[in-house]
């Protein structure tokens, strides 16, 4: 049996899945339950300043979109930071982690941008025994018009500075959550580093409008007729978030820092795509409110069985395993020449290859042959783009077969080089020919 | 069990009345929203459908479910009458599994094809829910066209010249509109008076005139029409019955098929119907299946089919024969009638003769079984009203000759439906050849 126990910057759980700083972890009773289920860990709600809490809106905080059997598909969110006492938190944190010493308790914290505000709170988080602290500067809404959360995770000085009094002001672990509303998330992950912060966390909620209603013309959720941009998560974010971990992963600057992967991880699947990328472990808040906590049973179960299968020992052999293999457009082999190939037998004559082909590519899948509908490939047009596998609702019934070395590709009439060679030496590169001359 | 299903002889109320109007329920309950929105989605919305192709209406079937899928259920519904003004009923009636549903890919991938006729009821219904027509009438030509008979074939062709601007007169000899719609098809496929309701429905274009009891080949004679209007349509469909060609008189109890089915279709009250306890239906066609079914559903404690070919050529598809199996009727072939058995002129029992084919050609093989039978149902096929039609138009084998326009041998007339060569005694073929023969008189008149 593979060892799936997760060492997250010295904060150790059972197993690499927590649950994200979200409503499923803003209370003592919900936070039980999860462990009782089996999650390794939560990130707490976020913990706001001392004072009167924080107000929610009264009307719908969620909006979503949908396939066609209602299958949740993205989910939006207005909610704030906890709206309950600092204290009353702090106290449950305290008993909730001396009830299950063995899971990660790490808790969000978001006060406003002044080294007081950040000295005052964290003594009190320490005092809960909770094994680190998560920095929110990733929340879209609300918030951010107050100067915080994504106000400060848009501005890479603010990051530095924050993470840098957290290290100075506590002994716990300084996660930095970041925001994807930003364009290269490499800055703020080099802020946070510099900050000396241990780790960064990603994706935080996307700002999104999921839907506008056609008959009052309001956002959805509409609140009394008017709706605010919230934030998107759920399994239409998680290719978003794949890349931004991987170019924190590969980036030289922040390579080796530890990555809490998050964004739309539904399945064990998803989380060991995450882990392959570079996360150390993964956080989880959209399934778990779709599903319940009991879908950790089939993580747990399924990134097992799958370490077994391909005889990884540990999350250790996995992790990042995929990052090196992440590279630059130019870096791509353009020696590669692949075409597509449709299996006659499992082709159902859909035509969809066809007509994605015929319409918006290149016009290199039959339709006809001697009269018959029948499908297939004009290698003397294919381009190899896989668009046709893509569209295609049969699983490998079409697949892209690569030309060995030496063969003709009948498009270009040339044969294709063994040997590997890309864009930076490519003849028809500028820079390629500046170089050479 | 009470005793009056079991009571010998042709009798009524076999059946309590609450339990007869459940058998006579809804065959397919219609798609509820959410129901239809999933099934929407399996659609993969092909290149050249196959499934349209396989429709003899060709309506533009991914379209219209793309058009469900996207909450658009009113122009799902104009894309389908678009083709076929009749896609209610056929949404109904069409045995799908020869037709569209036959061809979907799905249905190869999977042995599950999308649920074509199912969605095609969601978005009818609900159009005509509104009880409002979706198409204006051109500017009117000064034409006028004789149609005769309100069946499918009827009402498409009038529907179509209707909407072109042209004035259309039927001549139906029943006293409803309608054809088999409203005389033949299953009572469970077309439940709650929808065949009136889709008459009305068509005839909401506009300019079309019904006259009742007025039967061609009566006072109104092909010549007739053909003098007095710009064109003739001839969607009469048949009218007669083939008997069953045994020596004598047919004692008591014996009966066309398509005469019980008529009777059932029009009853008020299905409890009142008088049902034999053991019935056998000769044949092996769709009015068999149904007439069979129906018997059962009423109470007929026994129903057999006897059909003289193997269950190959059976011309119900294996749908249809599964449905009345599961009703409990049993299913009987290469088997004759050759002798029908009565009791002071009342039938009981028909003896069969066992059937084999030879070289090609059917021959009884000399061995026989008697059944015990207190009713027996012709549903053999039914023919041609030649007579009507006063031997002006040239036949083949039996039925009106047509091209593919619908032209018959007269240059101003034409012809659909079940009375023709080309029909295939289905209302979608029926529609198809209606709205066909309309367009290409619209373009003949117009020039
Ligand atoms: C029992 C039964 C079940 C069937 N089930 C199905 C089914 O499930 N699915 C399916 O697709 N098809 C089914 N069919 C076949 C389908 O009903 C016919 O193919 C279709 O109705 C043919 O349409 P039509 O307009 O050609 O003829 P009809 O529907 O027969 O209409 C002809 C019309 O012309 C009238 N008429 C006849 N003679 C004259 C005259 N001399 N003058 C004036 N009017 C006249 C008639 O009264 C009638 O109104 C079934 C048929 C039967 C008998
Ligand atoms: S009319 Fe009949 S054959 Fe055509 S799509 Fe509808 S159900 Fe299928």
């Amino acid at each position: 049996m593979a060892d799936i126990s997760n060492n997250f910057v010295g904060i150790k759980s059972p197993n690499p899945f927590w649950l994200a700083s979200a409503p499923p972890t803003d209370k003592a009773y919900n936070v039980e339950r999860a462990f009782k289920a089996g999650w390794g860990g939560v990130v707490w709600k976020t913990l706001g300043e001392e004072g009167p809490p924080v107000v929610n809106v009264n009307g719908p905080r969620y909006g979503a979109i949908w396939g066609a059997d209602r299958r949740l598909l993205g989910l939006n969110n207005i909610e704030l930071i906890t709206d309950r006492d600092l204290y009353v938190n702090l106290r449950e944190i305290k008993q909730v982690k001396k009830n299950w010493p063995d899971r990660a308790v790490v808790v969000s914290i978001m006060v406003p941008c002044e080294e007081a505000a950040w000295k005052a709170i964290l003594p009190l988080v320490e005092e809960t025994e909770a094994d680190g602290i998560e920095l929110n500067f990733g929340c879209p809404h609300g918030m951010s018009e107050r100067g915080m959360g994504a106000a400060v995770g848009q501005v890479p000085e603010y990051i530095e500075m924050v993470a840098r009094w957290c290290k100075a002001n506590t002994r716990m672990p300084v996660i930095v959550k970041l925001t994807p509303n930003i364009t290269d998330i490499r800055y703020p992950a080099r802020a946070a580093k510099a900050g000396g912060a241990d780790a960064v966390s990603l994706i935080n909620t996307i700002s999104s409008i999921t839907s506008v209603n056609l008959d009052t013309f309001s956002p959805e959720p509409s609140i009394d007729g008017k709706g605010s941009h919230g934030g998107y998560c759920g399994p239409a974010v998680k290719p978003i978030a794949l890349n931004m971990v991987a170019e924190i992963a590969r980036d030289a600057e922040t390579a080796g820092l530890p990555i809490s992967g998050i964004g739309g991880i539904t399945t064990w699947r998803d989380a060991a795509e995450f882990m392959a990328l570079g996360a150390g472990n993964v956080q989880v808040c959209t399934a778990a409110m779709t599903y319940g906590f009991k879908i950790v049973e089939e993580m747990i179960a399924g990134l097992s069985n799958w370490m077994d299968v391909k005889g990884h020992k540990s999350l250790d052999d996995v992790i990042g395993r995929a990052t090196p293999n992440v590279t630059d457009w130019q870096y791509l082999n353009l020696n590669y020449v692949t075409k597509a190939s449709i299996d006659q037998d499992s082709c159902i004559k859909c035509g969809r290859c066809h007509i994605a082909c015929e319409d918006t590519s290149h016009q290199a899948i039959t339709s006809m042959v001697d009269g018959q509908r029948h499908f297939e490939v004009i290698e003397e047009e294919c381009v190899g783009c896989n668009l046709c596998v893509n569209v295609c609702p049969v699983e490998n019934c079409i697949t892209m077969v690569p030309l060995k070395a030496g063969t003709k590709d009948k498009r270009t009439g040339k044969k294709v080089a063994k040997e590997y060679a890309n864009w930076t030496t490519h003849p028809n590169n500028p820079s390629a020919r500046d170089a050479a001359e | 069990m009470q005793s009056k299903q079991l009571a010998d002889g042709i009798a009524a109320g076999r059946l309590p009345k609450g339990r007869i109007a459940e058998n006579f329920a809804d065959l397919h309950p219609p798609l509820a929203g959410h129901e239809a929105a999933v099934a929407a989605d399996r659609c993969y919305f092909c290149y050249d459908a196959p499934c349209m192709t396989a429709c003899p209406t060709s309506i533009d079937i991914p379209l219209f479910i793309r058009q469900i899928a996207t909450g658009n259920v009113n122009g799902a519904a104009k894309t389908i009458f678009d083709q076929n003004i009749l896609g209610g009923m056929c949404a109904r009636v069409c045995p799908t599994e020869t037709l569209c549903e036959e061809a979907c890919v799905r249905e190869t991938a999977e042995g599950k094809p999308v649920e074509i006729g199912l969605l095609q009821r969601h978005a009818t219904d609900s159009l005509m829910a509104k009880n409002k027509h979706p198409y204006k009438r051109a500017k009117s030509t000064g034409k006028h066209v004789a149609v005769v008979g309100a069946g499918p074939a009827g009402l498409a062709c009038a529907h179509r010249l209707a909407m072109h601007g042209h004035q259309v007169t039927i001549f139906e000899s029943r006293k409803k509109p309608g054809g088999l719609n409203e005389f033949g098809i299953a009572a469970y496929k077309s439940t709650d008076d929808f065949a009136q309701a889709e008459v009305d429905f068509v005839l909401g274009i506009g300019g079309i005139d019904i006259k009742y009891g007025k039967p061609l080949g009566d006072t109104v004679t092909l010549d007739g029409l053909r003098s007095e209007y710009d064109a003739v349509f001839l969607g009469m469909g048949l009218s007669g019955v083939n008997a069953l060609g045994l020596k004598g008189k047919d004692p008591q109890g014996v009966e066309n098929a398509v005469d019980f089915i008529a009777r059932l279709r029009q009853a008020k009250d299905k409890s009142k119907l008088a049902v034999g306890r053991r019935v056998v239906v000769i044949g092996g066609g769709m009015t068999a299946i149904d007439c069979a079914i129906q018997a059962k559903l009423l109470g007929a404690e026994e129903v057999t089919i006897c059909y003289r070919r193997g269950q190959e050529n059976m011309n119900a598809s294996e749908f249809e024969q599964d449905l009345a199996a599961s009703a409990g009727v049993s299913l009987r072939h290469w088997l004759k009638p050759v002798k029908l058995k009565a009791k002071g002129g009342v039938l009981t029992a028909v003896e069969l003769e066992y059937t084999e084919l030879k070289k090609g050609k059917l021959e009884g093989t000399g061995e026989t079984v008697t059944i015990q039978a207190d009713q027996l149902f012709r549903a053999i096929g039914q023919t041609l009203g030649e007579d009507d039609l006063g031997g002006a138009v040239e036949l083949k084998k039996g039925r009106i000759r047509t091209k593919a326009d619908g032209r018959t041998s007269l240059k101003d007339v034409w012809a659909g439906g079940d009375c023709t060569d080309q029909g295939e005694d289905l209302t979608v073929t029926a529609v198809a050849q209606g709205r066909d023969a309309a367009e290409s008189i619209h373009k003949t008149l117009m020039g």
